[in-house]
C-alpha cells in the first residue's frame, strides 16, 4: 500500500531502538527493497537533498544557523546525523522537479506529427530525513497534483513509489513556526518515524514504523524494543524543538482577515523592501506554480515541451496580450501571501503554509511572512 | 398644438417622472420635428438655440476635419441630443445629423432657458437630467479612450 | 455553472495534446480567423459546451487557450475563432486547411444556457468576446421558443472589426434582437457609436427573468455588469467570461488564479456576483 498521508497504519507495538551504528544497515535494507536513497548532504555551504550512498553522505556533525535573511552551516559538538533543521531544498525537488520534459513530438512525412508522452519515472525513491513540516508540505502538494479532478501522472508515480523515512526535529531554528501551522514538530506519517538521540553517552534512533512496509524494512535490521527510559529521553529531545520555537503565526480567522486586507496600504510597504527575486517561491515546499517551454530542434522535425517551475513574483507570470496583470511588486507580494494564507483554504481545504520558515531564511532582505501577517492583522483591526 | 404634445412628452424617457406643472411649462417650448436621413439637426459652431429628444430613428454627432468626418457618438430613441443651449456660450460643439429618418421633439433653447430662469425648480430638475446624460457621455468617451478591444499589432 | 470539461479517465497525462486536423479556415477580419478542427487520432472529436475552451498547440511554437465558437450540434468539428495577437495565435491564424494541430480540452465552465423556460436572454459581447457567445447563440437559435426576449448586443472597435457580420441577418430573422455599436466610425456608418453599454437604454431588461452573459475586455464587462445591476439585475444572473494567463488549463500551473478561483477550472464563465469584490481591485 503506498503511503497516502491520510491512512497510514497505526504504530505497530512499542517503538524500537536502532543504534547509530546500525543506521547504515537500515539504509541498505531500504536500498535492498529497490529504492534509490535520497537524503541530506552538505554541498556548497548548505544542507541539500540529493542521492546518497551511505551514512557517510549525511551531514554528520553539522547544523544550520538560521535567521531572517541568514543561513550558515556550523559544526556541532557531536556527531548527530540529522542535527540541522531544514535547508533551502525540499522534497519537491524529486516529486515536482524544477524542469521536466512533458512530451516530445516528431513530424511525420505527411506533415502531421506524433506526440509521445514522457515515460513515468522508473526509479523508486526513498526519502531519508523528512521533517514533519515537509511531510505536511508533501500532503499539501498531493491535493494540488493528484487529488483533484486532474492528476499529474509523474507526480503520482513518484509520490506513490516513494518510501518515506521521517525524522523528528529535536531542535528548532529561530525561523521555524510549524507549531502555529499545526504541522509539527512531531511527525505523523511516512513509513518509518525516527527520533535521533545524541548524548555524550550514546547515539541511537527511536524508530516507530508507520506502515506495514516500514515495519518490514525494520525487521531486516538489528534493533530491539525501546526501554521506558529510552522513550523518555527521545520525548525530551522532541520537547526541545517545541520549547525552542519562537516564531508564531496567529492563524485565527486568518483566511478571512487576509481577504479583508486586499485593499490595505501595507502591501506597498512590503513591496518597498521586496526585490521580487523569487527566492521565497523557490524554497517554499508547497509552491507549485509553473510555466511551459516549447522547443524545436534545428531540423524543425522534433519538438518538445518542458514544464519549469515558475514564480508569481515574475512579471511574465500574468502576462496577457495587453501586459502583465500584476505589474506592481505590491500586487505580486499580495498574490503570494494571499494564496498561501487565504485562498489556498478555499482551493485545497488547508493552508498553503506549513511553517518551515524557508521563505524567511532565504529572503535576501529578511521579509518575514509571520511579521507581515501580523502587520496585516493590525491594519485590518485598526480600519 | 402644445396641449396635444404634453402626454407624448411625458412618455419620453428623458422627461419621465416630471411633474405635470413642469411638463406644461416645457410643452410651451416644444414641437414635433421630422428629419430625413442625412438632414442636419445642428451645425458645429452655430448658435445653440435648440435641443432634441429623439423619439424614433438615430442621430450621429460628427467631428469633421478637412480630410474626413468621424462619428463621435450616436443617440437613439429616448435620448437627448444637444445640451449646448444650457451652457454658455450656447454654441453647438458638433455636427448632428440624422443617419436614418428621425422623429424628435424639438425644444426651443431660448424658451427653455427663460422658463428655467423663471422657475429654478424646473431649471434644477432639467439640469439634473442633462447632467446624467453628460456623465453617461463622459463615461462612454473615457471607456473608449482605453481602447479596450485593443490593437492586435500594438499589444 | 460547474461543468466538467475533458478529464482523462485512464490516468493519462492531461498535458498531452491530441492530434486534430484543420478542415476549414475562414478569415473573419484582418486579424481574426476561424478554424474548424476534427480529430485526427483514435479518439473522436470531443464534445463541448458553450463557453468552454481548448489549448491549441502549433508544432514547436507553443500552446494558447482559445474559446470554442462553433455549434454544439456539429459533433464532427470544433470551431475556434482566433485573434492573432502573439506568436502562437498569429501562427495558428496562418495555418492552412489540412495541417495538424495539437488540442487539449475542452476545459472549463459553460454559459448557463440550460435553465428555466422562457427566460429573457441578454448577450453582451465586446470584440473577440463574441466568439464564445456564438456557441450560445447557436443553441438559442435551435430552441428559440424556449426563451423569452433575446438580445445580442455587440460592441466592436470599428466596422472592419465586426465578427460574424454576415450571420446577423439570420440571427435577427430568427428572433434574436441583434444590435451593434462601434467605438469609432467614419461618416458613412449608419449604426450606433458608443461603448456597448450605450445600447442598454433601449433594451428592456426584466429583472428576475433575465440572464445576462457578458464576454469581452474585463473593463467592458465590469461597466456592463454594473449598468445591468443599475437596471435591477441580480449579480447572480449576470455571467462573465474571464481571461488570465494560462499554461496548463488543468489547475497545475497556478497562473490563472483570480482570487481563490482558477480561471481554467472554476471558470472561465463565472457569475458576476462571485467576482464583484475582486473586479473593483487592481492587479488581482
Amino acid at each position: 500500500m503506498p503511503e497516502t498521508g491520510h491512512d497510514h497504519a497505526d504504530s505497530i507495538d512499542t517503538p524500537s531502538v536502532l543504534s547509530a551504528a546500525h543506521f547504515g544497515a537500515l539504509l541498505q535494507a531500504i536500498r535492498n527493497e529497490g529504492y534509490t536513497l535520497v537524503g541530506p548532504t552538505v554541498r556548497d555551504g548548505a544542507i541539500i537533498y540529493d542521492e546518497i550512498e551511505s551514512t557517510q553522505d549525511l551531514p554528520i556533525g553539522w547544523t544550520d544557523e538560521q535567521e531572517a535573511g541568514h543561513y550558515r552551516l556550523k559544526r556541532r559538538d557531536d556527531f548527530a546525523y540529522f542535527g540541522y533543521v531544514v535547508g533551502p531544498q525540499s522534497w519537491k525537488k524529486f516529486l515536482l522537479p524544477a524542469r521536466r520534459r512533458l512530451w516530445s513530438s516528431v513530424r511525420r512525412e505527411d506533415g502531421g506529427f506524433t506526440i509521445e508522452p514522457e515515460p513515468l519515472p522508473e526509479r523508486r525513491l526513498a526519502f531519508i530525513g523528512v521533517r514533519a513540516c515537509e511531510l505536511a508540505a508533501i500532503r499539501t502538494q498531493d491535493r494540488v497534483l493528484m487529488e483533484g479532478s486532474f492528476q499529474d501522472p509523474y507526480y503520482r508515480a513518484a509520490r506513490q513509489g516513494a518510501f518515506v523515512v521521517a525524522v523528528n526535529c529535536v531542535s528548532a531554528a529561530p525561523t521555524c513556526f510549524c507549531a502555529s501551522m499545526n504541522t509539527g514538530p512531531k511527525v505523523s506519517g511516512g513509513d518509518l518515524a525516527l527520533t535521533e538521540v545524541v548524548s555524550p553517552e550514546r547515539h541511537y534512533f527511536l524508530v516507530s514504523p508507520q506502515t506495514a512496509r516500514g515495519q518490514a524494512v525494520l525487521q531486516r535490521v538489528e534493533h530491539r524494543a525501546a526501554s521506558d527510559e529510552e522513550q523518555d529521553e527521545a520525548l525530551t529531545h522532541e520537547a526541545r524543538a517545541v520549547s525552542q520555537m519562537r516564531r508564531k503565526l496567529d492563524t485565527e480567522g486568518l483566511p478571512e482577515l487576509i481577504a479583508a486586507a486586499q485593499g490595505s496600504a501595507h502591501w506597498q510597504r512590503v513591496a518597498e523592501r521586496c526585490l521580487a527575486c523569487t527566492n521565497c517561491t523557490m524554497v517554499c515546499p508547497t509552491c507549485f506554480c509553473s510555466t511551459v517551454e516549447d522547443t524545436v530542434d534545428l531540423s524543425g522535425q522534433r519538438a518538445e515541451r518542458h514544464r519549469k517551475l515558475d514564480s508569481c513574483f515574475n512579471r511574465e507570470f500574468t502576462y496577457l496580450h495587453t501586459g502583465s496583470v500584476r505589474e506592481s511588486g505590491a500586487a505580486r507580494y499580495r498574490q503570494w501571501l494571499t494564496h498561501k494564507l487565504s485562498t489556498w483554504h478555499a482551493q485545497f481545504d488547508s493552508s498553503g503554509c506549513v511553517g518551515c520558515g524557508r521563505c524567511i531564511t532565504w529572503c535576501p532582505v529578511g521579509i518575514d511572512i509571520t511579521e507581515e501577517a501580523a502587520a496585516l492583522r493590525e491594519a485590518v483591526d485598526q480600519s | 398644438m402644445p396641449s396635444t404634445l404634453q402626454p407624448a412628452l411625458a412618455e419620453h424617457p428623458f422627461l419621465r417622472g416630471m411633474t405635470p406643472e413642469a411638463l406644461a411649462l416645457l410643452t410651451g417650448c416644444a414641437k414635433n420635428h421630422r428629419f430625413a436621413a442625412g438632414e442636419y439637426l445642428a451645425t458645429h459652431g452655430t448658435q445653440a438655440d435648440r435641443c432634441f429628444l429623439i423619439r424614433k430613428g438615430r442621430v450621429a454627432l460628427y467631428a469633421a476635419s478637412a480630410a474626413k468626418s468621424v462619428i463621435v457618438n450616436t443617440a437613439g430613441p429616448g435620448e437627448l441630443v444637444g445640451w449646448s443651449w444650457i451652457i454658455t456660450p450656447y454654441r453647438y460643439r458638433f455636427d448632428a445629423r440624422a443617419t436614418e429618418d428621425t422623429l424628435a421633439f424639438d425644444l426651443d433653447g431660448a424658451c427653455l432657458r427663460q422658463k428655467c430662469d423663471d422657475n429654478p425648480a424646473l431649471g434644477y430638475e432639467f439640469l439634473k437630467r442633462v447632467s446624467i446624460e453628460l456623465g453617461r457621455r463622459l463615461d462612454d468617451v473615457q471607456l473608449r479612450l482605453l481602447d479596450v478591444y485593443g490593437e492586435p499589432d500594438g499589444g | 455553472m460547474a461543468v466538467e470539461g475533458f478529464v482523462p479517465q485512464d490516468g493519462s497525462d492531461p498535458m498531452v495534446p491530441e492530434p486534430y486536423r484543420i478542415v476549414e479556415r475562414r478569415r473573419e477580419t484582418s486579424h481574426t480567423v476561424t478554424l474548424a478542427l476534427s480529430s485526427a487520432g483514435e479518439v473522436p472529436t470531443r464534445a463541448f459546451q458553450p463557453g468552454q475552451f481548448s489549448m491549441l498547440y502549433a508544432f514547436g511554437l507553443g500552446e494558447v487557450p482559445i474559446s470554442i465558437s462553433g455549434s454544439t450540434a456539429r459533433r464532427d468539428r470544433l470551431e475556434y475563432t482566433i485573434r492573432g495577437v502573439g506568436a502562437v495565435s498569429k501562427a495558428l491564424c496562418e495555418t492552412p486547411v489540412g495541417a495538424m494541430l495539437g488540442v487539449r480540452g475542452p476545459f472549463g465552465t459553460a454559459w448557463p444556457v440550460a435553465g428555466p423556460e422562457n427566460r429573457d436572454l441578454l448577450i453582451v459581447a465586446g470584440g473577440i468576446g463574441l466568439a464564445p457567445l456564438r456557441s450560445v447563440i447557436y443553441q438559442v437559435l435551435e430552441r428559440r421558443s424556449h426563451f423569452g426576449n433575446a438580445f445580442v448586443l455587440i460592441g466592436a472597435r470599428t466596422e472592419a472589426d465586426l465578427l460574424f457580420r454576415d450571420e446577423y441577418p439570420r440571427w435577427r430573422a430568427a428572433g434574436l434582437d441583434t444590435r451593434v455599436t462601434l467605438d469609432a466610425a467614419s461618416g458613412s456608418w449608419k449604426g450606433s457609436v458608443g461603448v456597448v453599454t450605450s445600447l442598454f437604454p433601449n433594451v428592456e431588461v426584466r429583472p428576475n427573468r433575465t440572464v445576462a452573459m457578458l464576454c469581452g475586455p474585463e473593463v467592458m464587462m465590469r461597466f456592463a455588469a454594473q449598468a445591468l445591476r443599475d437596471k435591477g439585475l441580480s449579480p447572480h444572473d449576470i455571467y462573465v467570461s474571464m481571461e488570465r494567463n494560462m499554461k496548463c488549463a488543468v489547475g497545475f500551473c497556478g497562473r490563472c488564479q483570480y482570487g481563490a478561483d482558477f480561471i481554467c477550472r472554476d471558470g472561465p464563465v463565472l457569475p458576476f456576483g462571485r467576482l464583484e469584490d475582486r473586479l473593483v481591485l487592481q492587479e488581482v
